[in-house]
């Protein structure tokens, strides 16, 4: 859609810049230099409205992508969250969509920490209590236990039944529910997907930008290469010390290094 | 043994202190980023520093620098533990004075290995 336009803008241009040419010629020639210079305004107009009216397309196509991104099933993951309406809003753009994955990575990894964090001391104490009764329990097989220890030893593994019941049943319970917490992966995944079709849209609108920003500098004559060329140099110069991240395709990059052996290997090439 | 932890993603200094409260070290403290953790580094008696490299605010290799910088505190054993894995980084790193460096995602026994080579050659 937007080549058509362009293609019609220019050819648009292209006339009216021969039109304006040949009555500055006239004037010219006929030594009306006020009206002469009135032309070369016009020309300079014709030129500037035409990128303007590229610009504008490029524009309002992005404004379209931008506002077409909308997450399906927004709503439903947050009944749960309250205020639905306000948080439905916020959903539609992808900021708060990237945000809403952060706030839902974060929730999972916290609640299967705490968890796990809740069986540690369960395990311990079965454990602790498990290998301890074992040694009673030797004693008694080899006829070592007074009636007195076996009394107490008796009593102590009615406890422990009771203990090793409510134990594992806490265990497992937590063990299903660190396994639902992975449901994180399903709703971010659907937002992710979300913002990476954004991007490709965003990718595929900016491209048709250079292509007609292109058919303009041919027509108008704007130095292309000093712009180039800028943008190159500002871009090294902004190398510094701040992170990049996590390298998430380091096995077709020669300068990141994919495993922890790989590290090793380095530091100790460097005396470490 | 006092230890700061220093990263942003609060889950991530929570599994750091797990695994160092499984190695016998308790006493830990936390800082989101360089900022926050030099007056602690400089004002606290910290005796091991773990950092991540990527933070807003002061990143973890300026944190690294500056701790070098400061002869008080200067002797600190330093381990990164980042997802930065650049080979210029690493030698960056190297370079600044850091004890170990461990990239993300890593594994308990990584983690271990590291710290105990730290602490045999202090």
């Amino acid at each position: 859609m937007t080549s058509k336009i362009t293609l019609h803008t220019e050819d648009s241009m292209i006339l009216e810049l021969r039109e304006c040419a040949s009555l500055l010629l006239e004037k010219l020639q006929g030594d009306d230099y006020q009206e002469a210079s009135k032309m070369i305004a016009n020309l300079n107009e014709a030129r500037d409205s035409t990128i303007f009216q590229c610009v504008g397309e490029l524009t309002r196509a992005l404004h379209e992508s931008i506002k077409n991104f909308n997450i399906p099933g927004g709503e439903q993951a947050l009944s749960q969250q309250g205020s639905a309406e306000e948080h439905c809003s916020e959903l539609n753009d992808a900021s708060s969509g990237l945000e809403y994955v952060l706030t839902l990575t974060k929730n999972a990894a916290d609640k299967t920490m705490d968890m796990v964090e809740e069986c540690a001391p369960i395990c311990n104490e079965l454990g602790q209590e498990a290998s301890s009764l074992k040694q009673e329990w030797a004693k008694l097989r080899n006829r070592e236990m007074s009636p007195d220890e076996f009394r107490a030893l008796y009593k102590r593994l009615d406890i422990y039944f009771e203990s090793l019941d409510a134990g594992t049943n806490k265990l497992n319970e937590n063990m299903q529910n660190i396994i639902l917490e992975q449901g994180f992966q399903d709703l971010t995944g659907q937002v992710l997907k979300k913002v990476i079709n954004l991007v490709t849209d965003v990718e595929t609108n900016l491209v048709s930008l250079m292509r007609i920003a292109g058919q303009v500098e041919s027509v108008v004559g704007i130095d292309v290469e000093k712009y180039t060329n800028d943008g190159k140099a500002s871009k090294k110069t902004g190398a510094d010390t701040a992170g990049e991240g996590p390298q998430y395709n380091s096995n077709k990059r020669s300068d990141v290094i994919d495993s922890q052996d790989n590290v090793d290997d380095l530091l100790s090439s460097l005396g470490f | 043994m006092k230890i700061l932890i220093v990263d942003d993603f609060s889950t991530m200094r929570r599994i750091i202190k797990n695994l160092l409260r499984d190695l016998g070290f308790t006493n830990t403290q936390e800082a989101d980023d360089g900022l926050t953790a030099l007056p602690m580094l400089k004002n606290g008696d910290f005796d091991f520093l773990v950092t991540d490299w990527n933070m807003p605010g002061m990143t973890g290799i300026d944190l690294l620098k500056q701790v070098r910088a400061d002869e008080r505190i200067s002797s600190m054993p330093i381990l990164m533990v980042t997802a930065e894995a650049k080979r210029d980084q690493i030698v960056e790193a190297a370079q600044a004075g850091v004890n170990g460096y461990v990239i993300k995602p890593f594994t308990a026994a990584a983690l271990k290995e590291k710290i105990e080579k730290i602490f045999e050659r202090v």
